[in-house]
């Protein structure tokens, strides 16, 4: 072999050893984390079960994320009148802007927004909790008393979290529908009835449905990655911190995916 | 020695490496049912993790521990879980639940993991708190607003409030005044003797050491270099112990290894 081949050989062989290596850690990670679900999930179904914990969880998770989901939906509302009218009304279509406000609303956004939301204010502070308490041992010190962190710490959450993202992205809906309202009866001049009329008949049952059950992933999805990054966390305040950040953002992601995959599933 | 003694705990040459950082290079060592060892040994020797492999929180690279006869490494998560209820465990940094006040704290075992009802467990915490030399009045107060000694105590409540079979203690005194560490010392003594309870400590306080201990064994670039009844300890014989007792800066082990 000559010089000039055996180069070329050691740099393919450098690439194929880089992809293979880059494959290998994504394998890992990946089989690492589906072993974390399994686990994860099993401990929510199999007693004993820490009702305390869920219900301090519920309560933190679903009441305390009511006033940044709401203020969310209402101004998405609003806008999204103002917009559509801007657009439509070059066509004479301004009356389709009800429509567009409540389906919009009820498939997409609230249910999306609300789950970044909540990704940002619960995911980031689940995997600070959950990863300072493993930096300062209290995970260990969980099992050495014989209680199970899984059952203790990440079920309850993650229960809490795949149950009241429906909730709060039904408020959503509802709040998102009212800022559209408000904006066309007191800005855009509409007829109130009319209106409501527009909205009633154009929206169904599916509509809203399709975009609960969304919630219920996206709660699932943020409040599992929050505990699969705390409960890795490395050592350190520092750890904490990629911890936090990690969770926030491997939790949008995962909305994003899942979000596109679910339309598909609910409309095709 | 009492030789016969029923052995309640046993490593055998365990092996724990973090990355290329070799921690434990295979302990020795046994414990004999209702004794209490005391492992002595520079900071950074691997004392720590050797409790944890105990408790299975670090999981042994290789060799035995054997636990009533019984080997634990390996073990299943029901398993495990099930032994965890003979263990007690004094971190060495306290890991207090800091969203639970101190009573909860030390009453968590009995209510969490034993599902015993709220106000006995009450009752056995506020007894524990007095026994640490703690007042009563703390057990409404958080973590956080506890000194650091203090911590310390409400976590020795915490591992010995479930009556275990095992306790280990990860430097009892540290961090105590020299009256307070006498507390502790004759509280580890209480709960060893009239519990008939075995205990696993780790100390760098010879006083404490010379209190609590029935053997004591001293750890260097991780294994046992030396082990027996503590009141050998003066006239061991060994390079290592002697400079550790002493204090000394020049001898066999060197700062390298700290
Ligand atoms: N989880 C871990 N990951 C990586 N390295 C670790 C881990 N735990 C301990 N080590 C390393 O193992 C060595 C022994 O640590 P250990 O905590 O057992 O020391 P120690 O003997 O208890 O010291 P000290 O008396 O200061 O508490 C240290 O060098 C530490 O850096
Ligand atoms: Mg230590």
């Amino acid at each position: 072999m000559n010089e000039q081949t055996n180069s070329i050989l050691n740099t393919r062989f450098n690439v194929f050893l880089a992809i293979g290596h880059g494959l290998l850690v994504f394998f890992e990670r990946t089989g690492r984390l589906v072993k974390f679900i399994a686990r994860a999930l099993y401990h929510c179904f199999t007693p004993p079960w820490f009702p305390s914990q869920l219900l301090r969880q519920l309560i933190d998770i679903g009441y305390y994320s009511l006033p940044v989901v709401g203020m969310t939906a209402l101004f998405t509302g609003m806008v999204l009148a103002l917009q559509s009218y801007t657009g439509f009304a070059r066509f004479n279509a301004e009356s389709a802007i009800a429509g567009v406000v409540v389906l919009s609303v009820t498939r997409e956004l609230s249910p999306v927004l609300a789950g970044l939301m909540v990704a940002g204010r619960i995911g980031a502070s689940i995997a600070a909790e959950i990863g300072t308490m493993r930096v300062t041992e209290q995970i260990d010190a969980l099992t050495t008393l014989s209680v199970n962190p899984f059952k203790y710490l990440i079920a309850p959450r993650v229960i809490a979290a795949t149950l009241m993202l429906p909730f709060l992205v039904l408020i959503g809906d509802i709040i998102g529908v009212f800022g559209g309202y408000v904006v066309s009866i007191y800005n855009l001049g509409f007829n109130s009835s009319s209106y409501l009329s527009q909205t009633w008949d154009i929206v169904e049952t599916m509509d809203v449905v399709s975009g609960l059950y969304k919630a219920a992933a996206f709660g699932f999805i943020v409040a599992l990655m929050g505990c699969y990054h705390g409960f890795n966390s490395g050592r350190g305040a520092q750890g904490v911190g990629a911890a936090t950040t990690n969770a926030v953002v491997s939790s949008s992601i995962f909305i994003l995916i899942f979000n596109y995959i679910l339309t598909q599933v609910f409309f095709s | 020695m009492s030789e016969k003694a029923i052995e309640k705990l046993k490593f055998s040459g365990v092996k724990k490496s973090f990355g290329a950082k070799h921690v434990l290079n295979g302990i020795d060592l046994s414990v004999a049912e209702g004794k209490s060892l005391v492992i002595i040994g520079g900071s950074g020797t691997g004392k720590s993790v050797m409790l944890k492999c105990a408790l299975g929180i670090l999981r042994p690279d290789s060799g035995s521990i054997l636990v009533n006869g019984g080997e634990t490494v390996n073990l299943g998560h029901s398993e495990r879980d099930e032994m965890m209820r003979k263990f007690g465990m004094l971190f060495q940094g306290g890991a207090l639940f800091d969203s639970l006040n101190i009573w909860e704290n030390i009453a968590f075992g009995l209510v969490q993991g034993r599902k015993m009802n709220r106000k006995d467990a009450k009752e056995i915490a506020i007894e524990k708190i007095k026994a640490v030399g703690l007042k009563p009045e703390v057990a409404h107060l958080y973590p956080a607003e506890l000194s650091g000694g203090m911590q310390k105590r409400v976590g020795l409540a915490r591992a010995v409030a479930t009556s275990p079979e095992i306790i280990f203690f990860d430097e009892p005194t540290t961090g105590l005044d020299p009256i307070m560490a006498d507390v502790i010392n004759n509280l580890i003594v209480e709960q060893v003797k009239s519990l008939g309870a075995t205990a696993l400590s780790i100390t760098h306080d010879m006083a404490s050491a010379r209190k609590i201990a029935d053997f004591v064994a001293m750890i260097h670039e991780g294994r046992i270099v030396w082990h027996g009844p503590v009141g050998d300890l003066d006239h061991s014989g060994n390079a290592f112990v002697d400079q550790f007792i002493h204090g000394r800066a020049d001898g066999p082990i060197t700062r390298r290894t700290a």
